[in-house]
């Protein structure tokens, strides 16, 4: 394992540590407010402030880390076994099933994602508890972000249903559920692993996007989405440095995501 | 091209020598209108104009617009409230209170040099009353049915004779831009002290001085002192403060607290609090009979000691102090005590008392069990408020009421919506708990809000288009609102209203939460300035402006 990696691995173990720790390294809770000092500057008392209602920055970060960085896996997971299951399936049994599943992923691809989030999110119930909010925004992307790994699915298992290896087990009389699980799914595993790691950036991204569109995650719990909102309006960098904070955190996070990745990758090659 | 160039290609054409004699005729009064030099004003639009019809006007760009241009019969003086003369020497309302007549300023001509008289008048109202025309501002002046009678007594008088009476009529024509019956240039011909010059879509509006405008000031100069006024349409409020630092803008018209703030820190010469606005922010529960929420909770909703306790734990001055960043005050009623003549100065704000709130309730059946508010049948008191995504204010609101409700033991889950989902919720099917959304107010008469408190009006939010009033107070308030309405007298129609605002306090359908400040800011640049909190704020005494470079 390279330098780099090491320090991948060692930067998203400290992160998501501290996130679990949030109930005995945040100050308080992420949704007491401290009203007669809404909006300070990094103090001893508030690490990174407070923001604009008074709840303090640091404690909205952990609880926010531990949001986001435990449900975006999630939603990757459940992402890609649902890549696996349309995608490797289709591309395995091939034929009309390929085209038919490949189809289906075109129509998913062309849908406007965000108007169609937007409308999902009006059609919901109202009086859902932010726990519930956060749950259903997170297993909405995980529902809809497996296209692109299904089509890199089917063409890897497509690929592996015509190589000599199959070909070969098949000719020797392999039954065919016998011949999926023990040559075609471990054949698959890397491709999987690969972008189970490519989606959790993704999720990340697209829950913060969803915050700043005042989807997602419900107040008062935080998430780096809603986090990120403060970044709004902010007119100069120099102005208000520590708001910067939970972007910094989300770029060394994605960053150490996109290095762990590489090392997945190799082993797919 | 300049000015002589274009004479020049004029006087070469034979045909064209009276056209000619007028064109340089124009030139001369630009050319002295210019020598003012009262320098170009820009600021920003925050939409596209959608028409240049003052007739048509709903949206604000083009409400601007038609303040610059619009040439009126009265005026509503945005500093004193007080109505003044314009393009009308006098007028008197008759005594039934369904009919106007105008003595009209002479020797008055459009921005194309057309004739201005009674004509014009008769030929404005006809127009604007016409119902195909489906005119906002025509809105105003239906009563009843029937139409309207104009009649031109000479080229300087004119009487308007409305079906049934019209409360508050002469202030009403503070709106009414006239127009111009015989200018081939229609619309586009204005009494303003500006004229629409060029209009680039997206872009710009450009206006420049009208040179046949008929004001003069005290020493007998010519108004207005501006050459031109430049609109940049910009809707991104971070780009449009940054031109103002830059000083590539004059004003900002409308500044939220928060970039006041950010503004007042490092230039608080260029920032203006004129303090309450008309403008109010509250929260309402659905009372809608056949809204698709459980029994119980309507229940909850349509108890008033239940509305009045919610309204008793809501900390406002919180409200102001941290949303507003103290650039709002507690609201006490319907209107803001900026309303000078229409507020009921009996009225104070509702005093924050958690503890009285719960009193209260548990008087009425509702008990606490573990942190939590639970109804006499032991339903936990949980509801959602949503309110518009993007705003910044309303969300800021909606999260310190779920934690003044939390004190006493009530959950309140905060859902934001894109605004067409919230109105489609709020109007058709009704599917919500609480709302917190806003009032903008632009006129001082409770008249204005006929279509909020009639019980029958669509926008009667928390009930709409009720049948017959459902409660005994809500049937008063339809007989007051009436009685103000069809009386002349300014005496009556304000103890009438005054009621009004009395049970609706008492009642608290809406739960009234702050009147925000008119916040705005003007550079050093521009002399004359003096913002009120009537719109539009700024420039409201925009023939009056001088710009300095």
């Amino acid at each position: 394992m390279s330098l780099w990696r090491k320090l991948a691995c060692g930067i998203l173990a400290l992160v998501l540590g501290a996130a679990l720790a949030a109930n005995w390294l945040a100050p308080a809770g992420y949704a007491k407010q401290y009203r007669e000092a809404t909006d300070s500057s990094p103090s001893r008392t508030h690490w990174l402030g407070t923001d604009e209602i008074g709840r303090d920055r640091f404690a909205r970060l952990l609880y926010g880390t531990r949001i986001s960085l435990l449900l975006a896996p999630a939603a990757a997971l459940l992402s890609t076994l649902m890549a696996a299951l349309i995608g490797g399936l289709a591309g395995y049994l091939g034929g009309i099933w390929a085209r038919m599943a490949m189809a289906v992923t075109d129509l998913f691809m062309s849908l406007p994602w965000l108007f169609l989030l937007i409308t999902a999110r009006a059609l919901m119930p109202l009086n859902v508890s932010p726990v519930v909010s956060v749950l259903v925004t997170f297993m909405l992307l995980g529902l809809l972000g497996w296209t692109t790994a299904a089509r890199v699915l089917c063409t890897t298992a497509g690929s592996l249903r015509t190589s000599d290896f199959i070909r070969q087990a098949r000719a020797a009389g392999l039954p065919k559920q016998r011949l999926f699980w023990m040559h075609v799914v471990p054949n698959l595993k890397p491709v999987l692993y690969a972008q189970f790691w490519i989606s959790i950036p993704v999720f990340i991204l697209a829950e913060a996007n969803l915050g700043i569109l005042g989807l997602g995650v419900a107040e008062p719990l935080p998430s780096w989405g809603s986090l990120l909102k403060e970044l709004e309006g902010l007119v100069s960098v120099g102005e208000e440095p520590w708001k910067f904070v939970p972007l910094i955190l989300l770029v060394v996070v994605v960053t150490s995501f996109q290095l762990l990745l590489s090392r997945q990758e190799e082993v797919a090659a | 091209m300049n000015n002589h160039e274009q004479n020049s290609e004029r006087l070469a054409n034979p045909c064209g020598k009276v056209i000619a004699v007028a064109v340089l005729c124009l030139g001369f009064l630009l050319g002295q209108a210019g020598a003012q030099g009262g320098g170009e004003l820009r600021f920003c639009l925050r939409n596209e104009p959608k028409t240049f019809d003052p007739l048509k006007v709903e949206d604000d760009a083009s409400a601007a617009i038609r303040y610059l241009t619009g040439g009126v019969l009265v005026r509503v003086n945005r500093q004193t409230q007080e109505l003044e003369p314009e393009l009308a020497l006098s007028w008197k309302v008759s005594k039934d209170g369904r009919q106007i007549s105008f003595r009209l300023r002479s020797g008055v001509s459009f921005s194309d040099g057309t004739a201005f008289s009674a004509e014009d008048v008769a030929y404005t109202v006809q127009q604007l009353m016409d119902p195909a025309l489906h005119s906002a501002t025509g809105d105003a002046f239906r009563s009843g049915t029937g139409s309207v009678e104009t009649k031109v007594i000479s080229p300087a008088q004119v009487s308007i004779r409305f079906p049934a009476p019209v409360a508050g009529l002469d202030r009403l024509f503070d709106q009414v831009a006239i127009l111009s019956e015989h200018s081939p240039k229609k619309e586009m011909a204005v009494l303003g002290p500006f004229m629409v010059a060029d209009y680039k879509p997206g872009s710009t509006v450009l206006l420049q001085r009208n040179p046949y405008y008929w004001k003069t000031d005290e020493q007998g100069r010519k108004l207005p002192y501006l050459d031109s006024i430049e609109l940049d349409i910009q809707p991104n409020r971070d780009v449009e403060m940054l031109r103002f630092k830059r000083g590539e803008l004059d004003l900002i018209n409308s500044l939220d607290s928060e970039y006041f703030d950010k503004l007042a820190a490092t230039s608080p010469q260029l920032v203006h609090d004129a303090g309450p606005s008309l403008d109010s922010e509250q929260l309402w529960f659905n009372e809608v009979a056949k809204a698709p929420i459980p029994s119980y909770k309507k229940n909850w909703f349509r108890s008033v000691s239940f509305r009045r306790a919610i309204s008793e734990a809501i900390n406002r001055d919180d409200l102001s102090r941290i949303v507003f960043h103290g650039h709002a005050q507690p609201a006490m009623g319907p209107f803001s005590p900026a309303n000078k003549f229409w507020f009921n100065s009996k009225l104070k704000p509702q005093a924050y008392d958690p503890d009285a709130a719960l009193k209260a309730l548990q008087t009425d059946g509702f008990r606490m069990e573990n942190g939590t508010l639970k109804d006499k049948d032991g339903n936990e008191v949980v509801f959602s408020i949503i309110t518009n995504a993007g705003n910044k204010a309303r969300e800021r609101m909606a999260v310190l009421i779920q934690d003044d409700l939390q004190k006493i033991g009530i959950h309140v889950n905060v859902v934001t919506l894109d605004f067409p989902s919230l109105i489609e919720r709020m109007t058709q099917t009704f599917d919500y708990e609480a709302i917190i959304l806003g009032l903008t107010n632009v006129d001082l008469d409770p008249n204005g809000e006929m279509n909020v408190w009639l019980s029958s009006s669509e926008n009667h939010q928390w009930n709409p288009q009720e049948k017959t009033p459902e409660t005994s107070w809500e049937a008063e308030i339809d007989r007051l609102m009436r009685a103000q309405a069809s009386s002349s007298d300014a005496k009556q129609r304000k103890e009438a209203f005054d009621r009004v605002q009395e049970i609706v306090v008492e009642q608290e359908p809406f739960i009234f939460l702050i009147n925000k400040n008119a916040l705005s800011a003007v550079s050093t640049t521009v002399h004359g300035a003096a913002p009120v909190i009537l719109s539009p704020q700024t420039f409201w005494n925009a023939e009056r402006l001088t710009v300095s470079k």
